[in-house]
């Protein structure tokens, strides 16, 4: 079976997403943000980048692409669907995900690499992983401040040290079924030793599960 | 369009006897002189009408012309059997083996910046990544070379902050990757920040596309961003001229930048070359659609036709001249097969941007422009590039070098060394740029092995066992005290920032910033630099693939030092298994220098200037076989995994390379000196490295075999970074030096 990686104009990160999925073993195919039919995948994953040009809210068009109503079908049905950065802003728009992403704490830019640990393993994305176990994943993002004023979002992943200012220092989050998250921090940017970091493998193998 | 009429002359010819109650004539004010007015007239055999003129004004532009540098510039070497594509398209282009090739790129866009730092930035970076993906080539990484001057004014503070919110709003957002450069402050930068961005990309062989129009009937589609009237006279008006007080009445014709639409046009741009749908492209940037028209024509020896009301435009009621001026970003000129232009349409569609059929290419010379059903421009495509001015502008060796040189600085005592380093570590100049470089994407495209905060940035091509290196370095102070040696030192600096990163240097983009070069001191300096960079690259065997001047870099009549930038490509093939980095430094390995000692100067130094507030002297020239000497042997260190890190001995000397290593290893040091100026001096053939004691052997016989001096002087461990001589010792906690280098450049932002 196929992960669909779904590209709105704008999204930049999705090459590296294919990359990283095809090095822990996922067969994963680009879709068009105009495609309305996702019957042929069993997971679909939102990469990063600046959806539409993310000019209004972060995620705020993106949630009304055509094939956000496949995401959605696919959510329901229990399916691994799991944004990354601009991904989990658009998860959180298109209230697949409680809460939302607000400005970085200093109101800058960051693009590091931070520590993470796993708080929960009873997801699609870190049901290889294990509880508490430290990653070190790239960080990289203006809007990576999660709020959840409803206090119902389950956070699966915390930031070590607290980069960003984001609610419980959390780094990704899960809805309560575990099969939708988000997660802030880049998993496909820690691929490879040569690069600084493969401990972004653990998270990506498990979304075949 | 209406059938081919005989163009009347129009109101603008130059008045009789020039007197001040009339308004000087349109060309003035469009920053021609009156000779340039005369030639045009010339070309055409009556006066210009205002569309022509437009055009004349902005494509004989000091900025698109270079018509004061082009007689020095072809000092340049330019050859190598490895050379694609030299000087004179869009981006250079070299040759990497088994079907790769790579295009490089240089721009400033120091004017913009000054007027509107975020839009000014920002549109340096959309400008440089049009430029090579014009080429056909994916771009994977850009560098930024920015000079401002000193933080404690509130204005420089305020371009600083503004220059990199731009590079990183338009850079991230775009997704491209800002993988290195360099921040460098100086009293001459306050009126006059300098903004210069490379980027690489890479292609296939067979993905090259040229600016050529291509055969007659080729049709010219207009894609990407609509054309408003932003920017007119941007080449002109802004990039050609001095500053003054009056200068931000220039903030109209700044550009502003659309990164989503620009990262839009990349995509479907990269499809059209992909599926072989376009014959050439060219894009849009000084000059817009007047220099899109007129030099793919001019390249493919044709003419062409055009009709201004096919563009697709932002506003209404715009002139003919302000179609043909107007500097819109995020736009391309494809030149499309008549079969192929609805496929091409498609393609546009479905990347959502927007696309218009323009013109058509057509033989003879002339360039035929059609506005309102009337024939607004009829000229020759070829005389708005190939037949403008060159000046051989009138250049002297200024009075006062010889009392710069004298003016060294005596030391009656020596200075504390814990003090100078924390002082020096303290300098924004010197300190971590790591404020600007973590709010910048250095990371996308998972190619970046080695990325900022080093002397030279490693990527590696996915699917090959290649890597590229890049080395941007600028300097001002070096050639504001001797151009032509301050230009040869820089070239050797930047091949030996590549060197060792394992890659060996094959080609250099330059970017010459200089104030006003109808100055005959500017010019020297300009030639004096040229000759310098020049003599390098032919010793190195590095050819010159691009370049940009900046001129008119002034203001209220003060010239910035002459500042060259350079960017050098190298080529490691295969990548180093390990290749070296400053935070792979581990407790108990040697710490080793490599190069010649030779005789104390340290005229032109960080430590002088930021120790004393000197500027003077003669600096020290390079040595070419040593130069030589330490890339090979840099480059085997590297490349045999010899050593896990090594830096370079520029800013601040060789006590600041080795600090550097400290503070990203987070490891100490003890080291050993014998005069005490030695640990301040910089030179362009020195580094020193991290060499585990397994392999000293080794690393002693390399050098031995290049004829390079090396010796072991300290080793890495402790907490404190320390120099020792005869009992005397100068020591700084590691913590400490950490935290002064990393916060140099915050605190002074806090205000």
């Amino acid at each position: 079976m196929t992960a669909a990686v779904a590209v709105f104009p704008g999204t930049n990160c999705e090459h590296d997403v294919v990359y990283a999925l095809d090095r822990v073993g996922i067969e994963s195919e680009l879709v068009w943000h105009r495609e309305t039919d996702l019957s042929r995948f069993d997971s679909v994953l939102l990469p990063g980048g600046f959806a539409h040009g993310d000019y209004l809210r972060v995620g705020a068009v993106a949630r009304f692409s055509p094939v956000m109503n496949e995401v959605k079908r696919m959510a329901q049905e229990g399916l691994p669907v799991v944004g990354i950065c601009n991904g989990f802003q658009i998860l959180c728009e298109a209230g697949l995900l409680p809460g939302a992403l607000i400005a970085n704490r200093d109101l800058a830019f960051i693009c590091r690499e931070v520590e993470v640990e796993v708080t929960d393993t009873e997801t699609v994305l870190t049901r290889n992983a294990e509880l508490g176990q430290r990653l070190r994943i790239p960080l990289n993002s203006f809007d990576g401040n999660w709020v959840d004023p409803s206090g119902t979002g389950r956070v699966v992943m915390q930031y070590v040290d607290d980069p960003n200012g984001s609610q419980g220092r959390a780094a990704a989050v899960a809805n309560e079924a575990g099969n939708v998250v988000g997660i802030m921090p880049h998993p496909e940017r820690a691929i490879e030793e040569l690069l600084g970091s493969a401990d972004g493998a653990v998270l990506l193998s498990a979304m075949t599960g | 369009m209406t059938s081919n009429t005989e163009l009347a002359p129009e109101e603008n010819a130059l008045p009789e006897e020039p007197t001040d109650d009339r308004p000087p004539p349109v060309h003035r004010l469009l920053g021609m002189t009156d000779d340039e007015y005369r030639k045009v007239c010339e070309i055409l055999g009556r006066e210009p009408r205002s569309a022509e003129l437009a055009m004349y004004s902005v494509m004989w532009s000091e900025h698109c012309s270079y018509k004061s540098s082009r007689t020095h510039l072809s000092r340049f070497p330019t050859e190598a059997p490895w050379v694609v594509v030299g000087p004179g398209e869009n981006a250079g282009v070299v040759d990497l083996g088994d079907g790769w090739l790579a295009a490089l790129r240089i721009e400033s866009h120091n004017h913009p910046s000054f007027v509107e730092p975020y839009q000014g930035a920002a549109t340096g970076v959309g400008g440089i990544l049009r430029d090579v993906f014009t080429m056909g080539a994916r771009p994977i990484a850009l560098w930024d070379q920015i000079r401002f001057g000193p933080l404690d004014q509130p204005k420089n503070r305020y371009l600083l902050n503004g220059v990199v919110a731009g590079i990183a709003g338009y850079g991230n957002a775009v997704g491209v990757p800002t993988v290195g450069g360099e921040i460098a402050f100086e009293e001459c930068y306050t009126g006059n920040p300098l903004v210069n961005v490379m980027c690489l990309g890479i292609l296939r062989e067979d993905e090259l596309v040229l600016g050529t129009a291509g055969e007659p009937g080729s049709i010219a589609v207009l894609l990407g961003a609509a054309t408003g009237r932003d920017g007119i006279g941007g080449a002109s008006v802004l990039a050609s001229a001095s500053f003054d007080e009056e200068s931000g009445t220039k903030r109209p014709s700044v550009q502003v930048g659309d990164p989503f639409e620009e990262k839009k046009l990349i995509e479907a741009c990269l499809e059209l070359y992909r599926e072989k749908l376009v014959v050439g492209v060219q894009d849009l940037g000084a000059a817009g659609l007047s220099c899109a028209f007129s030099e793919p024509a001019a390249r493919a020896k044709a003419g062409m036709t055009v009709d201004l009301n096919q563009v697709h435009v932002r506003e209404e009621g715009m002139s003919a001249p302000e179609l043909l001026m107007s500097e819109s970003q995020e736009r391309m000129m494809a030149f499309v097969h008549p079969d192929n232009v609805d496929i091409v349409l498609g393609v546009a569609e479905k990347w959502e941007i927007d696309a218009s059929v323009v013109g058509e290419v057509q033989g003879g010379g002339s360039l035929d422009v059609y506005h309102d059903g009337e024939l607004v421009a009829q000229l020759p495509a070829a005389s708005l590039s190939e037949d403008a001015p060159k000046y051989d502008r009138p250049l002297g060796e200024p009075g006062w070098m010889e009392d710069l040189w004298s003016n060294t600085l005596t030391f009656v005592a020596r200075p504390g060394i814990a003090d100078s380093l924390l002082k020096m570590l303290d300098d924004p100049s010197i300190a971590s740029p790591a404020w600007a470089y973590e709010q910048y994407d250095h990371m996308l495209f998972l190619n970046t092995v080695v990325g900022p905060g080093h002397d030279g940035s490693l990527l590696r091509i996915k699917g090959t066992e290649k890597g590229l290196a890049v080395s941007t370095d600028g300097d001002g102070r070096l050639c504001y005290l001797d151009p032509w040696r301050g230009g040869a030192r820089l070239v050797y600096e930047s091949a030996l920032n590549v060197a060792m990163t394992g890659a060996k240097p094959m080609a250099l983009v330059d970017n010459l910033n200089f104030g006003n070069p109808e100055k005959p001191d500017v010019m020297w300096q300009f030639r004096e630099t040229v000759e310098g960079i020049s003599e390098a690259c032919e010793r190195l065997g590095v050819p010159v693939v691009g370049g940009n001047v900046s001129f008119y870099n002034e203001t209220d009549g003060l010239d910035i030092y002459p500042t060259p930038v350079v960017g050098m490509l190298g080529l490691a093939d295969p990548i180093p298994a390990e290749p070296p980095r400053h935070d792979r430094v581990a407790d108990g390995m040697e710490l080793w220098v490599f190069g010649p000692e030779r005789a104390i100067n340290l005229a032109g130094s960080a430590f002088e200037q930021i120790t004393f507030g000197h500027v003077g002297g003669r600096p020290s020239p390079p040595d070419p076989t040593m130069a030589k000497a330490a890339i090979e042997v840099a480059i085997r260190l590297a490349a045999e995994s010899l050593s896990p890190a090594l830096h370079d001995i520029s800013d601040g000397g060789l006590i600041i390379a080795v600090s550097e290593l400290c503070i990203a290893s987070q490891v100490g040091v003890t080291a050993s000196y014998e005069d005490w100026r030695s640990l301040f001096c910089e030179d362009p053939h020195r580094f020193v490295a991290a060499v585990p004691t397994e392999h000293t052997e080794a690393v002693a016989t390399i050098a031995g075999e290049a004829g390079l001096p090396a010796k072991r002087f300290g080793i890495f461990g402790g907490t404190e970074i320390s120099f020792e001589r005869k009992g005397a010792r100068g020591a700084v906690d590691l913590e400490v030096a950490t935290e002064t280098f990393y916060n140099a450049i915050p605190r002074r932002l806090e205000h």
